[in-house]
């Protein structure tokens, strides 16, 4: 039986009269992959804030583990040391070399000895794959490898859950595939993902699960061959279709 | 009397007009600092205090807020005119340094903060590792700019009786009937301090330039 790592129940998030998203319900086992779809607009990025509490869910609650993170007790820092996160823009701090990015978190947040941290932040920069840019500034990086060193940031915290939220978006397409590589990778290695993507090909050959969320509900959710194959859905079927025409050209490409 | 023993005369009064400066300045600066990060990260009670003391601070010309904090504070405490004079000159600073930071912070971007809240760290330990360094090496040459106002502002002590670079001029001026020659030796006095600050943080800011592909 698998073990639920992060469990949604009834969230709501609205913006003044807007809601964004409401009582959506989900979970992710550990080891999965999911994978999340939809138009833009729909609450998928504002759902990923919610999870890691950049953002305040109005209503229902999250739990990471067995502990409801949406409780008022709860301290939200030790919360995000737990739980990893990609941004679309990356989000390097720009004054640190990859190597000083990777080592802030487990210097001021874990308060790991300088030697300890370096050697963990070299570690976490070879698995992927950059080891040799350690002492580049993210002004000297490329946007793919920029998105590799978050990556190995985020990882470095030893995360239960690493939170995608678009990380291709913002990427060249001959850029896209290095960073869909590492995270691929991670996949194989038993990391739990949650994963805000256009990029179909890694859905469907990555995810466990796909969920396609639409005006702020989930509209289904499925295995990658269920959902490309056998949509119960019609609007399932118009999105992926779209989706697949708009990207599938760029995925080639890369 | 020749023109070296002007510069010798007026030259003397330098040592205040730096004393004052290297008071005024990083007194401004630590004050600046402190508003913008209330200004920015506070709650809406310091955001409105700080903004409000920004506008009353920048709307009022120097010398007239000189006077009002040197009777102000030399009112309350015992104090020299060339503390109570750098002190204020600090304060009317401060607003202005402010802004420079305040401006510096916001284009830092939100993002930074995110992300630095993402991997677990508190608001303040952001501030301090992530938005500050960036913030400060963004503010340099507009805060260059400042200095320079501020070595020049100095001169404005001279109105308490402190006897700097202007305040000297004055009275050889007076006491030589040659004014042309007086001040012109202040201004190139001036010229230079303001000359040397500003290449000093040029030096500075290519010294923490963060190396980045053309």
């Amino acid at each position: 039986m698998a073990k639920p790592i992060l469990t949604i129940k009834k969230l709501t998030k609205k913006y003044g009269e807007n809601v964004i998203f409401h009582d959506m319900d989900l979970v992710v086992n550990e080891g999965d992959t999911i994978v999340i779809i939809g138009p833009s607009g729909t609450g998928k990025s504002t759902l990923l804030r919610c999870i890691n509490l950049l953002t305040i869910a109005d209503e229902g609650q999250i739990w990471l583990d067995d502990i409801e993170i949406t409780a008022k007790s709860c301290d939200e820092d030790k919360v995000r040391q737990h739980i990893g996160m990609v941004f679309q823009n990356f989000l390097l701090f720009n004054h640190l070399t990859a190597l000083e990015n990777v080592m802030l978190g487990l210097t001021k947040v874990r308060h790991m000895k300088p030697d300890e941290a370096k050697h963990k932040a070299l570690l976490e920069l070879e698995r992927v794959g950059l080891l040799d840019r350690a002492d580049h500034y993210p002004g000297q990086l490329s946007g793919g490898q920029q998105q590799r060193v978050a990556i190995a940031r985020a990882l470095a915290m030893d995360p239960r859950i690493m939170l995608f939220d678009e990380p291709t978006s913002a990427l060249d397409p001959e850029l896209i595939g290095e960073v869909l590589e590492v995270m691929r990778k991670l996949a194989l290695e038993g990391m739990t993902m949650l994963v805000v993507t256009h990029e179909m090909g890694f859905a469907r050959e990555v995810a466990d699960r796909i969920v396609f969320l639409e005006k702020g509900s989930i509209v289904e959710e499925g295995s990658p061959e269920d959902l490309f194959y056998h949509p119960k859905h019609e609007r399932t079927r118009e999105f992926l279709w779209k989706i697949t025409e708009l990207y599938g050209k760029k995925e080639k490409e890369s | 009397m020749d023109f070296m023993k002007f510069l010798q005369y007026i030259a003397s009064g330098t040592a205040y007009t730096i004393a004052v400066t290297l008071v005024a300045l990083p007194s401004g600066l630590l004050l600046g600092i402190l508003f913008s990060i209330l200004n920015v990260y506070g709650g809406k009670v310091t955001q409105r205090l700080t903004s409000l003391y920004s506008t009353i601070m920048r709307g009022i010309p120097p010398i007239v807020l000189l006077f009002i904090l040197y009777f102000i504070v030399s009112g309350s405490i015992n104090l020299s005119p060339f503390w109570a004079g750098s002190i204020s000159l600090g304060i009317v600073s401060s607003a202005y340094q402010m802004e420079i930071v305040r401006g510096a912070i916001l284009s830092v971007s939100g993002g930074q903060m995110m992300a630095a809240r993402a991997i677990g760290m508190s608001k303040n330990q952001a501030i301090r590792h992530v938005i500050l360094p960036q913030t400060l090496r963004l503010a340099i040459p507009p805060w260059s700019n400042e200095a320079a106002i501020v070595v020049k502002d100095s001169s404005l002590v001279y109105a308490l009786g402190v006897p700097e670079i202007l305040r000297r001029a004055q009275l050889i001026s007076a006491s030589t009937q040659e004014p042309f020659l007086a001040y012109a030796v202040a201004a190139l006095i001036y010229f230079l301090l303001v000359f040397i600050t500003n290449r000093l943080l040029d030096a500075l800011d290519r010294r923490l330039h963060i190396p980045a592909n053309p």
